[in-house]
């Protein structure tokens, strides 16, 4: 429409790519800066898996946005409001909402069971290898799905705003992340967050701005030129199409929603600060941040189908990916989009990152550490182990997202979001809050829901076409599989193995009283505990 | 019996008084917020995705659909500002817990 165009049909000239890569190259120095930075103060395991559980409260928070916010949020939202209006706006709702399960149910007894990782939380209770196999399982495959959904945006993304070949973005961008991870661990990777959701917010709001500058500041303005310019069916949901659609609709919100409470990379930032207080205000940071993003988002995708125009946006990529940063070039000229393009390549570099950590502390601390090493390993070994696992997953997730060039990345990310909300929420609640659960029922309900979400999505129309049995279009599997993971949990608990009772009485379950008190009350050595607070004790100090 | 008497000092905490009304506190407000908002936001979910009734002009050119899904951004900020400001309350009874865990043990 009023775009200028390149003369390759590229929608950016030539003088936009030179300030965008001025840009990134700023954003690749400024982490190798902090990498660097960090890596005087990443010297033990305990720093490169939780920052030595040494993180403010404020930090944390804008951490966990910045784990929060990936690029699917940013141009994924972004693009698909402005080319499908209100649908896309669905999943600004469904990741906010799906804060309150995180925060109100899992956050602090993860936070005052755990130590370095999700399978910690679960050991605390189960004192099995095969409990803390199958949950490192489980946290690998769901970090990998959501890292080859990043790197395969990333590389399209990056091919389309630089013109770099996919192959080389991806292999770039995987070298960064391994380098990062490497040498700066969790320290480095949460100031990248911190730095990567600053600059989120403001190159958001700049952007809303400039687009609310031409309806004199007020919102409504926008969504009146939305109805007149594009039509009022960009204002309300698609009409039904059907039950398979509208159960799909449903089965998708129940995986945004549980599954967040399931993702290792969101779960193990709880895990960075020192205590339940700090864990509460990183909780009110984060909800802000969050919210007021997601509150943005439809600014910025109707802005885009108004001045770039959804054939404009559609012409660059069928899923409008880059329509945030076509409205930055449109609104802005140059350093805006150059900006803006940095803030989505600084995003994804962010999120990867986290995917490594949490990946790769599976793979070290559960599998090396605790399963093969039975928990002997010294602080050295444990801390090579950490760093040579990083370099490990980074590899496999750049050899697994070369050849898926064209992948659709949100079916990825919808994906992982199922098996997480299937796999691993049933386990964490049941272990917090069931008395009877035993460790047969944490191993059925994991397999059980990682194998059936894996499974339906196979047997769905996205994987197998014509041929599928399982009959939702985005094969989004969460509305069966979350239920029988649930059902998992609670037939192993009921048919297999002993019962609760004498799995404590033969140590392999930690007492149940012990368990409740611990993730309540965050009172982690009781004698010690209950000695400080007794009157004689400090009168005769 | 290293273990059983760790137990015993567990037990002791879970049934002082103060324990006991912080779990059950805990646990009444849990789950009517949890029952709450999930509620909240699958009966919007339900609507949008069954049929039309959100798809009607609320206030301007903003349909139900939206007056729904904005709702739920307060929604959100304000049900964590209740939870984080009594979590913040419950520390106390913890502490006291902690007191009478100890106070029952020189008895």
């Amino acid at each position: 429409m009023r775009l200028p165009r390149g003369r390759s049909g590229n929608v950016f000239g030539l003088s936009d790519y030179a300030t965008a890569i001025v840009f990134f190259v700023l954003i690749i120095l400024l982490t190798l800066g902090i990498t660097a930075w960090a890596s005087m103060r990443n010297k033990s395991a305990s720093d490169q898996y939780v920052a030595g559980g040494e993180i403010k409260g404020w930090q944390n928070g804008f951490a966990i946005s910045g784990d929060y916010l990936s690029a699917a949020s940013f141009l994924g939202i972004a693009g698909a409001i402005a080319l499908q209006g209100f649908a896309g706006f669905y999943l600004s709702i469904g990741f906010l909402v799906a804060f309150l399960v995180v925060l109100l149910l899992v956050a602090e007894p993860l936070r005052n069971l755990g130590k370095y990782t999700l399978a910690d939380m679960l050991t605390a209770r189960f004192n099995m290898s095969r409990i803390r196999s199958t949950a490192a399982v489980s946290t690998v495959v769901i970090s990998m799905f959501y890292m080859i959904a990043q790197l395969v945006g990333a590389g399209a993304i990056i091919k389309l705003l630089l013109g770099i070949p996919y192959a080389y973005s991806v292999i770039g961008i995987g070298i960064l992340m391994t380098i990062l991870v490497v040498g700066g661990g969790m320290v480095a990777t949460t100031w990248i967050q911190i730095i990567k959701a600053v600059l989120l917010i403001a190159g958001s709001l700049v952007l809303s701005l400039f687009v609310l500058s031409n309806y004199g500041f007020n919102p409504v303005g926008v969504f009146n030129a939305v109805e007149s310019e594009i039509g009022s069916t960009a204002l309300h949901p698609p009409a039904p199409s059907g039950i398979a659609a509208s159960l799909d609709v449903i089965s998708l919100n129940i995986a945004l929603v549980l599954g967040t409470a399931g993702l290792p990379h969101i779960l193990i930032r709880f895990l960075t600060v020192p205590d339940a207080k700090t864990a509460r205000s990183s909780i009110i940071w984060a909800t802000w941040i969050i919210g007021l993003f997601y509150l943005i988002t439809p600014i910025l995708g109707y802005g885009a189908a108004l001045f770039v125009g959804q054939d404009a946006i559609r012409a660059q990529s069928p899923e409008g990916n880059l329509a945030a940063p076509q409205l930055a070039s449109t609104l802005g000229g140059p350093i805006l989009f150059a900006f803006v393009s940095a803030v989505a390549f600084a995003t994804i570099v962010a999120v990867v990152a986290g995917l490594v950590i949490a990946a790769s502390s599976a793979f070290a601390h559960d599998f090396y550490t605790n399963v093969i090493r039975g928990g002997e390993a010294s602080e050295q070994e444990q801390f090579r182990a950490a760093r040579i696992a990083s370099v490990g997953i980074s590899v496999a997730a750049i050899a697994l997202a070369l050849p898926l060039q064209g992948a659709n990345v949100a079916f990825l990310v919808a994906l992982a979001f199922a098996v997480a909300a299937s796999a691993n929420v049933p386990v964490i609640l049941l272990t917090i809050f069931w008395r009877r659960f035993n460790s047969t029922g944490a191993v059925a309900g994991m397999i059980v829901g990682l194998v059936s979400s894996v499974g339906l999505v196979i047997l769905s129309p996205v994987i197998i076409g014509e041929a599928a049995i399982f009959p939702f279009e985005k094969g989004s599997p969460a509305l069966i599989s979350v239920p029988l993971g649930f059902l998992g949990c609670y037939l192993g608990t009921l048919l297999g193995g002993r019962g609760a009772e004498r799995e404590r009485e033969q140590g392999l379950q930690t007492d149940y009283d012990e368990v409740y008190v611990r993730s309540l009350t965050g009172i982690q050595n009781v004698e010690e505990e209950i000695q400080e607070a007794a009157p004689t004790q400090e009168s005769s100090r | 019996m290293d273990s059983s008497s760790r137990h015993d000092e567990w037990v002791r905490v879970e049934r002082t008084p103060a324990f006991q009304e912080f779990a059950r506190k805990r646990k009444v407000f849990l789950i009517s917020a949890t029952i709450f908002f999930l509620a909240f936001f699958f009966v919007f979910v339900f609507l949008a995705a069954f049929t039309t009734v959100l798809n009607g002009k609320a206030v301007g050119p903003l349909t139900w659909a939206y007056i729904y899904g904005l709702a739920q951004f307060p929604m959100t900020w304000i049900l964590m500002h209740i939870y984080v400001g009594r979590a913040n309350k419950w520390d106390d009874l913890v502490d006291r817990a902690r007191h009478e865990a100890a106070e029952g043990e020189e008895r």
